[in-house]
């Protein structure tokens, strides 16, 4: 048994009706009720929810100052290598395209960590192209050892791993998995992803599943948003959130709401996924899981980031590059463009004006 | 009125403890700390940075006891590992065991504690567990060499306040070690009442920390807590069902 079979059952419910029936009534029942099931997840992203997103953003920020309080913590990505063997239609990363591929020497992860440790960041979150010829877990392991002398937490965002893998780098000191299935909907996954072992369906869909039988502290889910109806997919996303917390209670599961951005290619979105949409997904993920931490990343601009932060975000990243070695060189191919370029310090303030504590370090990596 | 508490060898005039956690700066926690007049502050060391320039370390004055938690700890392992880094910064050897396996509803795991508070009580830790409170564990976290036992009122961070009132009642009854409340309390009357029912103290942070002004709620915390205890020492008086019949049925009997 694994989220297949949930997918499986969720996959013959008929959305497009569904969504259509709620009422004002079905949307007030599930933003009062204190445990949402799946019914109410559905109302809070059906279109008879739009008018109660201020409801909706009033219980969001209580439910979230009260668990999380007045904080927000604060990470940065590194990409290690940009090698990457499938072709996927909406990546820079992509194997079809030529661009010089660039992967870091230990030497060259070293300097990048001195550089985004000086900023005071002490949450790292790695990432590689997919390619387990040129960075292969025991690559990901040797990076990750060295960076443990800088960072209090390094998390890992590469292809799918065994069980086996993922024990040896929660070993190594690795203690977070973020993994995006990018879209739920199996018909649309098999179109977007046209080459290489990331066709496997199944393979990503239980790899977070895997990360919480090896041991991270916390593994990270979400859907690329725009690929498929959005509503849908922040369905599936939450309630495999919700999969993953119920079997695993000593993991902390959390959440991104990554929307898809420019990259090399001229691929567009099938769904256009409007403010408003965002705002209502991040609203029914902290209403249907009130603890889960929730992550926004730079692909959103800064005045939106600015007024995100106070409806249900605990975790931002902030001095980003998505090039490999972005930090240190010039010349990379970033994987997709970022909307926002503000410092570590610009973070910061904008954060303590809006009355919020930035945290650079919330764990240490106890191995 | 002189009625300390002594944990661990330290006297305490203040029972109210406070947190650190939730505070949209740290510049607030001198103030709190002031205004509350508590004078012992838990701290989790996951959030301890002595490489930072705003370490939170900084901003709690010397005066205070520090009471480090392990908060993120799922093992009693994990737990006996973050208070001995804790130690080993110069954070004092009391320690606020928080072994937390569930991270939906963030309650203790009793058993796991008490594992954790025989290990670090052996090693000369002044051991503070928050537990759910249940009396077998809380008799064994005694014979483990707990110094208090501080069982949650409510889940943390819920402000629900005293939902487990009766089996708090009886952790006060029957377990000879202070009873600290800790987690869940919201309002001044529900410390006041932790208080009245012979609570040693009551640890919140919440409560003060997402209050519209924590410099207010931290006093009005203060006085609740000094309010209650003041009336469990004096003795609340009998509660009566009834009135008390002016003509009584057996008043015939002289």
């Amino acid at each position: 048994m694994s989220f297949y079979d949930t997918l499986a059952r969720l996959t013959q419910l008929p959305f497009d009706g569904l969504l259509k029936q709620y009422t004002s009534a079905d949307v007030r029942r599930a933003v009062q009720a204190e445990q949402l099931d799946e019914e109410a997840l559905l109302a809070l992203l059906s279109p008879a929810a739009e008018p109660y997103l201020e409801e909706m953003a009033q219980k969001a920020q209580r439910l979230t100052r009260s668990h999380f309080g007045h904080v927000m913590q604060l990470f940065t990505p590194m990409y290690l290598a940009d090698f990457c063997v499938n072709h996927c239609t909406y990546c820079s990363f992509s194997s079809i395209y030529d661009f010089p591929r660039k992967k870091l020497t230990i030497e060259e992860v070293r300097k990048e960590a001195e550089i985004i440790a000086a900023t005071g960041l002490r949450h790292l979150l790695i990432l590689t192209g997919e390619s387990r010829k040129e960075s292969p877990a025991a690559y990901v392991k040797e990076c990750a050892e060295v960076l443990r002398e800088y960072f209090a937490s390094v998390s890992i965002e590469v292809n799918p791993l065994s069980t086996a893998e993922y024990k040896e780098l929660v070993q190594a000191g690795v203690d977070g998995l973020t993994l995006y299935q990018e879209v739920y909907h199996q018909d649309t996954y098999s179109k977007l992803h046209v080459k290489g072992p990331k066709r496997v369906y199944r393979n990503r869909l239980d790899a977070p599943e895997r990360g919480c039988q090896a041991g991270f502290r916390s593994v990270n889910i979400g859907a690329l948003l725009g690929m498929y109806d959005w509503r849908q997919e922040a369905f599936m996303t939450a309630v495999h959130a919700r999969y993953l917390q119920d079997k695993y209670p000593d993991c902390e599961i959390g959440l991104s709401i990554p929307r898809f951005r420019p990259y090399l290619g001229q691929f567009n979105p099938e769904s256009d996924v409007t403010d408003r949409a965002l705002v209502q997904i991040i609203l029914a993920y902290r209403l249907f899981l009130p603890r889960a931490g929730i992550s926004l990343s730079t692909r959103e601009a800064p005045a939106l980031r600015d007024q995100l932060v106070h409806l249900g975000i605990t975790k931002m990243s902030a001095g980003v590059s998505t090039e490999v070695g972005g930090h240190t060189m010039e010349g990379g191919t970033p994987q997709f463009e970022i909307s926002d370029n503000r410092s570590v310090q610009e973070i910061t303030d904008m954060l303590y004006q809006k009355g919020l504590q930035p945290v650079f370090k919330d764990w240490d990596i106890l191995v | 009125m002189q009625d300390p508490l002594i944990i661990g060898g330290v006297t305490l005039s203040s029972r109210l403890f406070i947190g650190t956690g939730k505070y949209s700066r740290n510049t607030l926690i001198p103030e709190v700390i002031a205004r509350s007049g508590s004078q012992v502050i838990t701290v989790a060391l996951r959030r301890v940075d002595p490489q930072s320039n705003d370490n939170i370390i900084s901003h709690i004055p010397e005066h205070m006891t520090l009471l480090p938690n392990t908060s993120g700890a799922r093992t009693a392992e994990e737990a006996v590992r973050i208070a001995r880094l804790a130690r080993a910064a110069g954070l004092g050897n009391w320690v606020k065991i928080e072994v937390i396996n569930d991270q939906k509803y963030l309650l203790p795991d009793n058993m796991e504690t008490i594992r954790a508070t025989e290990i670090l009580a052996a090693e000369g830790f002044v051991v503070l567990p928050y537990m759910s409170p249940d009396l077998s564990a809380a008799l064994r976290l005694k014979a483990a060499g707990a110094a208090a036992v501080m069982p949650l009122g409510a889940p943390i961070g819920s402000n629900r306040g005293l939902k487990t009132r009766e089996l708090v009642r009886i952790l006060i009854a029957e377990v000879d070690l202070p009873v600290i409340v800790d987690a869940g309390i919201g309002r001044p009357s529900e410390a006041a009442e932790a208080m009245e029912m012979g609570a040693a103290a009551v640890l919140l942070n919440t409560a003060i920390a997402t209050a519209r002004d924590p410099l207010g709620m931290a006093e009005a915390f203060r006085e609740a807590v000094s309010a209650g205890r003041r009336a469990y020492l004096a003795g609340l008086g009998p509660v009566e069902e009834g009135a008390s019949a002016s003509s009584p049925l057996t008043g015939f009997l002289g």
